[in-house]
């Protein structure tokens, strides 16, 4: 399997204000395949997000080196981190669209900034891409103006104008309402089967969003644990696993367990 | 632990010198978005539009209220001595040296520094500058340095108009409402003011509009950064009240000291 992000011992430690050390990652080592889907989950605090910054450059681990694409980018600064993060497409949290600009503006921004295309080209493309995300008609309105559903289409049309080999979902699900939820990660699967690209998902929305996973890795207090499949992942003989799943799971697929 | 006041005292030390080296960088980078290209000339006018054409009708009132005041106050005072013809000569003096580019830099920070820092806050705390930081777009050439270069641009201009304005209010009060003769106004003016003077007021004014957006974007750009700022909405509010006060203070502590160095 090729691998598309690569962690080796990565630790990264906060200081506190009290002068204490908190860890979040202690020598963690995992590997997320090319062209599949990885869950990253794991309960509040737990370092999930750290993981996310770290890919992306935005914080530095203290130790270890992280592989993207087989290129090793620990502590790449500059060029090396433009290149290194064109090729990654990101679906915040919040979406994080630029409030200031309407829906095309927003999605035409990474071509405008990162290309050498012409306007023509760029509206085009731009509109190409919101009538694959069904947002005809949205082009002039401002985020402020949009659901919480279309603010994620537009995220994602955004984040995949420059076709990034990666791509990462910061809990993409939070905040929407259950069918909308539902219709993201229908648009996710879909996306993904057209587009082929890798895609890291970091999400509470245990267990649903384990349909769309190929590889599950929980994070707990610093320790990672990988599950080559989701199915796995319920039959963990490791305490702190089951606890996990009986959290995030509930009763049914404990019961399941104990039937079986 | 947290009680220990040299712990304290050493934490503070520490955070002082962190806050000033990060804002020393901000600008460091902000000046060499400049000589990038791109050069966004449409942001700039945007920014222009925004810090110096929305400041006028304040700058404007300011000026004309001012000047009105040290027409009469001037008048009071010189009066006493019968120095009247003097009024020309201390308005403008006042105006162009001190009061044009102290109260210009003032109300802009109140009035462009606030939403400054409050849009970059937002921006920050939304993860809009994380997000352009992920595709590889430079927040610093996209967001700060058009708004640096504005900034440069307008105060100056907009430190012009008030002198002008404050030197017209001067002349309503004095000349029209009280009786100084309108040629020793004038006159009074012309022969007391000088180049240097006129330059001391100009470099005192882009001094001042360095600092005010320089404290005012820095503080919305690591509004997550500074201390005891909090989380969220309420930290966006707080960290816009510190910065109109940090670069109000500053505009006034660099006031004394030009004045000191360059007279």
């Amino acid at each position: 399997m090729i691998s598309a992000i690569e962690f080796i011992d990565v630790s990264k430690t906060f200081a506190k204000k009290d002068g204490t050390v908190q860890t979040v990652l202690d020598s963690v080592s995992f590997f997320i395949p090319a062209g599949k889907t990885t869950v990253i989950a794991g309960g509040s605090g737990s370092g999930k997000s750290v993981t996310l910054k770290i890919v992306l450059g935005l914080m530095r681990a203290n130790s270890g080196r992280v592989l993207v694409q087989g290129n090793d980018v620990t502590g790449a600064k500059g060029k090396e981190l433009e290149a290194l993060r064109t090729q990654f497409g990101v679906l915040f949290q919040g979406s994080a669209l630029f409030d200031s600009l309407t829906v095309f503006e927003n999605v035409a921004l990474p071509l405008r900034e990162r290309t050498k295309k012409t306007e023509e080209e760029i509206g085009s493309q731009v509109h190409a891409s919101l009538s694959q995300f069904e947002l005809d008609g949205h082009e002039d309105k401002y985020p402020a103006q949009l659901s919480g559903g279309m603010k994620k289409r537009v995220g994602l049309a955004r984040a995949m104008q420059l076709k990034p080999a990666i791509m990462l979902f910061d809990e993409p699900t939070t905040g929407l309402d259950p069918v909308m939820a539902q219709e993201i990660y229908q648009l996710f699967a879909k996306t993904q089967s057209e587009f082929g690209f890798t895609s890291v998902i970091v999400s509470h929305d245990i267990p649903k969003i384990f349909n769309l996973a190929d590889r599950v890795i929980v994070l707990n207090r610093g320790n990672m644990d990988v599950f080559s499949s989701p199915e796995e992942i319920q039959w963990s003989e490791k305490p702190h696993i089951r606890e996990f799943v009986k959290m995030t799971m509930g009763d049914i697929y404990q019961s399941h367990l104990v039937e079986i | 632990m947290k009680s220990n006041p040299i712990a304290n005292l050493g934490n503070t030390g520490l955070y002082v010198l962190t806050d000033i080296g990060r804002m020393t960088l901000f600008l460091l980078k902000a000046f060499r978005g400049i000589f990038r290209q791109p050069f966004r000339l449409k942001e700039l006018v945007r920014q222009v539009n925004f810090i110096g054409v929305g400041s006028l009708s304040v700058i404007f009132f300011t000026a004309a209220s001012t000047g009105l005041v040290l027409g009469l106050q001037g008048y009071y005072s010189l009066n006493k001595f019968g120095a009247e013809g003097m009024l020309g000569s201390a308005v403008s003096l006042t105006l162009i040296m001190e009061l044009g580019p102290v109260l210009t830099a003032l109300m802009v920070a109140g009035r462009a520094g606030s939403a400054m820092c409050a849009e970059l806050g937002i921006m920050r705390i939304s993860e809009q500058i994380d997000a352009l930081d992920c595709m590889a777009v430079d927040p610093f050439r996209y967001l700060i340095t058009p708004k640096f270069i504005a900034a440069l641009i307008s105060v100056p201009l907009l430190t012009v108009i008030f002198d002008v304005v404050g030197i017209a209010g001067g002349y309503v009060a004095g000349v029209s409402l009280m009786d100084v003769s309108p040629g020793s106004y004038i006159e009074g003016m012309r022969s007391s003011v000088t180049n240097h003077d006129i330059r001391l007021g100009i470099i005192k004014s882009f001094v001042f509009a360095l600092l005010v957006v320089w404290i005012c974007t820095g503080r919305g750009y690591f509004v997550r950064e500074i201390r005891g700022a909090g989380f969220g909405a309420e930290s966006v509010s707080r960290v816009t009240t510190q910065a109109v006060v940090l670069s109000s203070i500053s505009v006034l502590v660099f006031d004394y000291l030009l004045t000191a160095v360059l007279l």
